[in-house]
C-alpha cells in the first residue's frame, strides 16, 4: 500500500505507514471488527491486548530496558534474602557476604561448564559443508549482517522444527538446527530463524541465562539453609550480638518460603523478554520481520520436537519443544512467550495491524 | 577533604579512557565493515567465470545475455571511484538477474547439479554483499550517534573524529527494475 502522505510503499496488509506512522484506516474503524464476531477465533483467542506497534529499533531498546529492570529485581531479591537471613541472626552484612560468596562459587562452576554438553544431549553433529551448503551460507550471511564472527554450525536429526544457539561469548558460539526445519523452510524463513539465534549470541543471552539461573539457584539454596537453620544458629550465638529477634525470624521464614517462588517467576519473565528481544534484533539483521513470523507459524503447525528434549535445556530453543502453540501467553512459569504473541509482534514491526478480538 | 577531588579526577579519567576507546573501536568497526563489502564483491567476480563456463553449452541461443554478464563483470572490476563502481556493480547485479531468469526457462539447466550449486553460491554472495552494506550503514549510524551525542561528542570533537558517510545506492537502482522478458 502506497502511503498517501509520504509516498512510501508499505506491505499490502499494513494498517499504518511504516515511515510516517500515518494510519490508513478511517478514524475509529477497525478493519478486523468483522472477524471478531464471525467464525471461530482460533488459537489466538486469548490475546486481549494487541502488541505495541513498534519498529525493531524501538522494540529492541524497550526489551533491553525491561530485562534490565527484571534482572535488577531478581538481584534485589537475592540480596534481600541474604540480608534477611543475616538480620535474623544479628548481622545483615554477614548474610549478604555469605550470599555473594555462594553466588561466586555457583556462577563460576556454571560458567566453566561448556556448551559441549548441550550438543551431546540433543545429538547435534557438525553440519557437513557439502550437504548443508545453504544452511552454512545463510549462517554466514547473518554473521555478516550482525557483525559477529561465524559461529560453528550443527544439525540435529529430527522431524520436528527447532533451533538453538549456545556459547557464552560470540567468539565461541554455535547454532544448531533440526533437519525437519531445514526441509520445510524457505530461504527467507531460514534467514529469520538464524537471525534470531545470532541475536541471542550477539546480546550474550547464554550468559544472561546463566546469571539468572544461578541467582535463582542460590536464592533457593539460601532459603533452604535458613529454613534448616543449622549452619547459622551456632555462629549467630557465638558472635555475641546474635539475639534472634522473634519478629525478624517470622519475617525471615515467610521470605524464605516466598523468595524462591518469586525468583523463579522473575527468571522466567527475563527469559521471555530475551525471546522478544532476539526476535526484534533478528528483524534488524534481516530487515524482514515477516520471514521469522512465517517460520514460527510453520513451526507451530508442524511441532517443535527435538531429540533429548528436557526441562534443563528447554529455554535455549527458538520455540520451546515442550510447550504447545495454544498455551496461555501469560503463564508465569513459561520460558517463551506464546508463539501467537511473537508472530503478532513481528507483524507489528512490519506495520501489519494485529487482529483485535473483542473490544 | 583531599579525597573528594581525587575521586572526581579518577572518575573523569576513567570516563575519558572508556569513551575514547569506544570511539576508536566504533571507527575501526565501520572501516572494517567497508572492506568486508569489497571481500564479497571480489568473491562474486571469482564465481561468475565458473557459472558462465557451466551454462554456455546449454545456452547457444542466449549468447547475448552471457556476453552482458561478462562485460558487466569486466566493467565492475576495472571501475575506479566510488560512484562509478557503484553503478558498475548495480549493472552486474541486473545482468545476473536476467541470466537467472533465462536459466529458469531451461529445465535441463535447472536440473544440473553444478548450476544449482553455483546459483546457490551466487544468491548467497548477492545476499552477503547487501548484508555487508547494511552492516556498514548500521556501523556508521552507531558511530555517528556516538560522536554527535553528549557527552562523548566533547571528546570526539577534540580528537577529530569526523562523521562517516553512509553507503547509498544510486537513483537509477532505487527505481523499480523493469522486467526483461525477451
Amino acid at each position: 500500500m502506497i502511503c498517501p502522505g509520504c509516498g512510501t510503499a508499505n506491505h499490502p496488509d499494513a494498517a499504518y505507514c511504516n515511515l510516517c506512522q500515518k494510519s490508513f484506516l478511517p478514524a475509529g474503524v477497525s478493519r478486523f471488527a468483522g472477524e471478531a464476531t464471525g467464525g471461530s477465533p482460533g488459537p489466538a483467542a486469548p490475546l486481549l491486548r494487541p502488541a505495541p506497534m513498534l519498529s525493531f529499533y524501538e522494540a529492541a531498546s524497550r526489551n533491553v530496558r525491561m530485562s534490565r529492570l527484571l534482572f535488577l529485581a531478581l538481584f534485589a531479591t537475592f540480596l534481600a534474602v541474604g540480608g534477611g537471613i543475616g538480620s535474623a541472626y544479628g548481622n545483615v552484612g554477614y548474610g549478604v557476604a555469605l550470599a555473594l560468596i555462594l553466588y561466586a562459587i555457583l556462577a563460576s562452576t556454571a560458567y566453566f561448564t561448556g556448551s559441549s554438553l548441550v550438543l551431546s544431549i540433543h545429538g547435534a553433529r557438525e553440519a557437513d559443508p557439502a550437504i548443508h551448503r545453504k544452511l552454512r551460507n545463510v549462517v554466514e550471511e547473518m554473521s555478516i549482517a550482525s557483525g559477529i564472527p561465524m559461529p560453528r554450525v550443527y544439525v540435529m536429526e529430527s522431524r520436528g522444527m527447532n533451533a538453538f544457539a549456545a556459547g557464552r561469548r560470540p567468539e565461541e558460539a554455535l547454532v544448531a538446527v533440526t533437519t525437519g526445519l531445514l526441509e520445510r523452510v524457505t530461504r527467507e524463513e531460514l534467514q529469520g530463524v538464524i537471525a534470531h539465534e545470532m541475536a541471542h549470541i550477539k546480546s550474550r543471552d547464554t550468559l544472561y541465562n546463566i546469571c539468572a539461573a544461578v541467582l535463582v539457584g542460590s536464592i533457593a539454596l539460601l532459603a533452604d539453609m535458613f529454613l534448616r537453620g543449622a549452619p547459622f544458629r551456632g555462629r549467630g550465638r557465638s558472635g555475641g550480638g546474635g539475639r534472634g529477634n522473634a519478629a525478624f525470624l517470622v519475617l525471615g521464614v515467610f521470605l524464605a518460603i516466598l523468595a524462591p517462588i518469586a525468583a523463579k517467576i522473575l527468571q522466567m519473565s527475563i527469559s521471555r523478554q530475551r525471546e522478544y528481544h532476539a526476535d526484534a534484533v533478528g528483524a534488524q539483521f534481516t530487515r524482514n520481520p515477516l520471514g521469522l513470523a512465517s517460520a514460527l507459524r510453520k513451526i507451530s503447525q508442524t511441532g517443535a520436537d527435538v531429540p533429548g528434549e528436557n526441562r534443563g535445556t528447554q529455554h535455549l530453543f527458538i520455540v520451546n519443544p515442550l510447550r504447545h502453540f495454544g498455551d496461555d501467553a501469560s503463564a508465569l512459569l513459561s520460558t517463551h512467550p506464546s508463539t501467537a504473541l511473537r508472530i503478532q509482534r513481528l507483524n507489528a514491526m512490519a506495520g501489519i495491524a494485529p487482529a483485535t478480538f473483542g473490544s | 577533604m583531599i579525597w573528594i577531588p581525587a575521586i572526581l579526577a579518577i572518575v573523569l579519567v576513567g570516563w575519558f579512557v572508556l569513551t575514547y576507546n569506544a570511539l576508536v573501536r566504533l571507527r575501526n568497526q565501520f572501516r572494517n565493515a567497508w572492506h568486508q563489502i569489497d571481500v564479497q564483491l571480489k568473491r562474486r567476480y571469482d564465481l561468475i567465470p565458473n557459472l558462465v563456463e557451466v551454462v554456455k553449452d546449454y545456452m547457444s541461443y542466449e549468447q547475448e545475455t552471457l556476453t552482458r554478464v561478462i562485460e558487466a563483470r569486466g566493467a565492475a572490476i576495472s571501475a575506479r571511484g566510488a560512484a562509478e563502481q557503484g553503478k558498475a556493480e548495480n549493472a552486474l547485479t541486473e545482468s545476473l538477474k536476467s541470466l537467472f531468469a533465462v536459466v529458469e526457462r531451461y529445465p535441463e539447466l535447472k536440473a544440473n547439479q553444478n548450476v544449482a550449486s553455483l546459483q546457490e553460491e551466487l544468491t548467497a554472495t548477492e545476499n552477503k554483499i547487501s548484508f555487508a552494506r547494511q552492516f556498514y550503514n548500521d556501523s556508521v549510524m552507531t558511530y555517528n550517534n556516538k560522536i554527535q551525542s553528549l557527552p562523548s561528542n566533547l571528546i570526539a570533537s577534540v580528537f577529530d573524529f569526523s562523521p562517516a558517510e553512509y553507503f547509498e545506492v544510486g537513483e537509477e537502482s532505487r527505481a523499480v527494475p523493469k522486467a526483461d522478458l525477451r
